[in-house]
Order: C-alpha cells, then structure tokens, then sequence
C-alpha cells in the first residue's frame, strides 16, 4: 500500500527510484569515493555501498562547502544519486542540488526520515509539492 | 519572494546570462529556505578547488565568464588545489594543474579577486559587525559570523558566485535575528591550552550540536581565546557539527553577557575531559610510523608559522617522514622576510602557497607519495581525511614536530 510522507518544498525534478538509509550524516568530500561511486570513509553507516542511482535517506550535512560543486561534477559523469532526503539539508546541500539539477527535500512531518523509509523501498520524490511517496 | 525593479531584471536577463542564471539559482535556494527577499552583501568569497570542480564546473564558470561578465562586488577565493609553483613534486599531475589555469583564468576574467585563502578574516579584509557578506569555506563562515558578528550562511562555490554576479543573496538563515540565538548551552570542564586543544574542544561540542540550524553558547572559558585559537575552534566546530555560529561568554559581539542571549529554558550540557579525551580516541597512534606531518586547515597565520619556524629551528625531519605546511600568500611574504620559511624548509619542510592539504587533491597524493599515517594538529583535517584513505592522527604542533624528526608518533 503506498504511503504519503509530507516535508518542506525542496529542489530539483520529480524522481522515483529506489531507497538507501542510513541514520548518518552527509558530505561528499568527506565520505565518498566519487570516482568509484561508493562511501569510502570506514565510520560511515554506508561504508562500500555505491550511491550511483539511488535514492539517499539521511539525517543531516556534516561540515565543508565542496560538496555543492561536487554534486554537480557527479552528476556530469552520471555517477550520482538521483536524490537526497534529509531530516535537515544544511544550505551547502541545497545549493548543491539547485546547481546539480538533483532532487533534495528535508523537513519530514512525520518524524524521523531515517526510519520512515527503510532501504529498498520504491519512493517517488516530488520537492514541489513537499512530499515522497513510499509505494 | 519578493524582487524589486533591479533584481526582476537580473532574471528576466537584462544583465546578461550569467546573472540570470545567479538569480534563479538563488530563488530556488532561497525557496528551500523560505527567504522572503533578497539581501545586499558587501563582499562574497568562493570556495572552489578543481579537485571539487571537475571539468564539469571549470567549464561551467567558463561559460559564465563569457559575454563580459563581472561580479559585482568585492569577491575573493578560498585555497586553490594546485600550487601552480610546485605541483609536480607533490604527485599532482599537468592535468589537475591545466585544470586549475583555466580555472583562474575564467575567475580572473570576471573580476574576481584570486586571494586563495581560508583566513581572509585575519588577512584581507574582516567583515565587521552586522556587515552581511555570502562566505563559502565553513572555517571563514564561522569564525566571520561568531568572531566578527558579520551574517552569512555557507555559501558553497555555485552560490557564492552567484552572490558575486548578483551583489545579493536569499535573506535566510544566518541572515535573520531569529537564527542567530543560541540553541545550546555548554559549559566547559577544562580550559584548552594549543592550538590541537582548541581544535578538540570546538569538534567536541560540534559533534555534541550536530546541525546547521543549533547556535551553541559556550560558557567557562576563563582567558581570552587569540584569533588562531577561535580559527582551530571554529573551523573544527563546522567540519564536526556542521554549525555556522558560536556564542562565547564575554567573547564575541552578540553574547558580552549572559543576558544577551534568550536561552532561559535551555538545558546546560557539560563539556568535560571524558567527552574530549573520546573525541581524540580514534586519532590517537603512539608509536606508529608517520608518513607525513600536516600544518593546514586553516591555512596558518604569520604566529603559527613563527612558532612552527622555532620548532624546526637546528632540528631535521626524518627520511621517513615528509612535512607540509600550507599558508597564504599574504602570510608568505612576511614569513619569507622574517626567516620563518628558511627555518621550515631547512628543517625539511615543504611550505605550500594559497593551497590548503585537503582541497589539493587529497586522495591522489597520498597515493602518489605511499602517504598513509597522517599527523596533523588540525582536528578539522583529521576529520576530512580518513575518507581519501589516511589514517589521520592528532598531536600538538610540538609533537608534531618531534614525531617528523623521529619518524614515528611520540
């Protein structure tokens, strides 16, 4: 049965695809191996895991601007997610995805996003209308 | 949002396809943030290394320089990736270096001022209070926002650049009264003492924070922190926390006493030994070889060269062990006039200019040097590191300099 989760208005086209979650945080000079397409940093909940493709479910940003030119260079080589949800997108995150063309919502009703969305799930992510679609 | 006269013509394209493109670019992100208008910003600063940019975004800024595009505003740049004097000796290739030319030269050609620096507050020119200016480098956002008492959100390299095309960014965030009051109160147990203690210190209650949206207050510090010690605790607070903006007690302009702050209902959360002493666990590695030392992140001002230029004094690095220490420009000068460079390099150290050690590369480096052990005491760059493949460790800059001329960790 497909489940509505309302949250802020985001960025970025409407997308479906499928769920990667972790209750970790996000940076892409910190935690990624952008070549291969994998988290690379040992501590990440997501450590090994590729992200091309996916949808990422995570809590927040960590620290470092480089992330808003890096998600636009991946998304060049086509060795990106297809979009990002957060409990809270800190502004680099979002300026990232304005310029990736990468859909990115935050702010969850519902609680928790990392444990609303389990990973494997069908989502449909629709940032203009502030809502994702667990289906 | 709202848009007077002027900004509805930067989108509809009167001023030229670059600045139609900061205009829209800035609503979507000021949509996100629920910014009702736009801001005036008195300069704007871009963090942009190639390793970040790729040709995607080299050859993106080219296309917005074409068509004679200026800024519009004063606008200067973070630590560039390639040290274009010494690039070859340190495992980068001509292709990262061609890269950062085209780079320069398109920022150049906009009229964008090429300082290439991460400690522009304590070198250019420091905003001051109340002056909104769009930031990027989360260490200059910090310190500039807490320190100066100026308002600018993170400001990635995209945006930032578009607040120069534009002289204006969304009015959120750091912009607003609202989110610049403390979240979070903290006492701390023990004073700090270097450079690494502060570093520790602003990491721990980063991590303790945890979010782009918490404005921690910090109370129990007796002395008054110098400017580098509040650049390690800043810079480390925002790489840990991804936090923006700190309060210190009697310290910074918006919090000179207790009854600044709204914080009556907040719960005190004590920064204690246990807490930092956990934060340095992982970075802790007595005893194992060191491949290389790293002075960086931030860039070091003119004090910490003097003091690093005294450790090296009559002493040499091991074989081992290399040693890198990345400054500005503007500090360069100065050290070079005052002998500190001398002392450095004849120690063995290698110094790198308007470059900083995670932003050149990282990754391909350390693998082109067989750099894996890493000693820093920037507690900001061993949080960077262990995801290009370090296995980062921290000590004070006199370990530091003890462990290089042994060749293992003291």
């Amino acid at each position: 049965m497909k489940k509505e989760l309302k949250c802020h208005v985001g960025i970025g086209p409407e997308v479906k695809g499928v769920a990667l979650v972790a209750d970790d945080n996000f940076s892409a000079r910190y935690d990624l191996d952008r070549i291969n397409g994998v988290f690379s940093r040992p501590q990440h909940k997501l450590y090994g895991k590729s992200y091309k493709d996916v949808i990422l479910v995570l809590n927040t940003a960590k620290g470092g601007v480089a992330t808003a030119w890096m998600l636009y260079e991946m998304a060049s080589r086509k060795i990106a997610p297809k979009a990002i949800l957060f409990n809270n997108a800190n502004t680099i995150l979002a300026q990232g995805a304005a310029l990736a063309k990468m859909a990115m919502v935050d702010r969850f009703e519902d609680g928790d996003v990392t444990k609303l969305i389990k990973t494997a799930d069908h989502l449909i992510v629709c940032p203009d209308e502030g809502k994702v679609v667990i289906c | 949002m709202q848009l007077n006269d002027e900004e509805k013509a930067m989108l509809a394209g009167d001023f030229g396809p670059a600045v139609k493109w900061a205009m829209e670019h800035q609503l979507q992100v000021g949509r996100m943030f629920d910014a009702k208008d736009m801001v005036a910003v008195s300069q704007a600063h871009m963090m942009a290394d190639p390793e970040s940019l790729g040709e995607a975004g080299v050859a993106f800024t080219e296309k917005l320089a074409e068509n004679d595009t200026r800024v519009r505003i004063p606008m200067i740049t973070d630590p560039r990736g390639v040290d274009l004097e010494c690039y070859e000796p340190i495992g980068q290739t001509e292709i990262m270096a061609e890269l950062e030319r085209r780079f320069i030269a398109a920022c150049k050609k906009m009229g964008i001022t090429m300082t290439n620096t991460c400690i522009n507050y304590q070198t250019i020119m420091p905003p001051v209070f109340g002056d909104h200016v769009a930031f990027g480098d989360t260490g200059v956002v910090i310190y500039s926002n807490s320190v100066c008492g100026a308002r600018s959100n993170f400001e990635g390299g995209p945006s930032a650049l578009a607040a120069g095309l534009t002289g204006r960014t969304p009015r959120y965030g750091l912009h607003l009264d609202k989110n610049r009051r403390s979240t979070k109160r903290y006492q701390v147990a023990e004073e700090p003492q270097d450079l690494m203690d502060w570093g520790v210190l602003g990491a721990t209650i980063g991590r303790m924070a945890g979010s782009y949206w918490e404005v921690p207050l910090i109370e129990g510090l007796e002395k008054t922190p110098s400017s580098d010690q509040l650049k390690h605790f800043g810079a480390a607070m925002a790489s840990y926390g991804s936090v923006p903006l700190f309060h210190i007690v009697g310290v910074t302009p918006e919090c000179q006493k207790l009854d600044d702050m709204d914080f009556i209902d907040l719960e005190i959360t004590s920064v204690d030994v246990e807490a930092t002493s956990d934060l340095k666990k992982p970075f802790t590695a007595a005893g194992e070889i060191v491949d290389v030392v790293v002075f960086a992140a931030p860039q070091l001002s003119i004090i910490e060269m003097a003091e690093l230029a005294a450790l090296c004094s009559g002493r040499h690095r091991s074989d081992a062990t290399d040693v890198i220490v990345c400054t500005s420009a503007q500090v360069y000068g100065d050290a070079v006039a005052m002998g500190y460079v001398d002392k450095i390099e004849a120690f063995g150290g290698r110094i790198l200019v308007g470059t900083c050690f995670y932003q050149q590369y990282a990754r391909e480096i350390g693998e082109a040097n067989g750099w894996k052990r890493l000693l820093s005491n920037s507690a900001k760059i061993v949080n960077i590191l262990g995801g290009y493949g370090y296995q980062p460790a921290l000590s004070s800059m006199e370990a530091c300099i003890a462990s290089a001329e042994k060749g293992r960790i003291v």
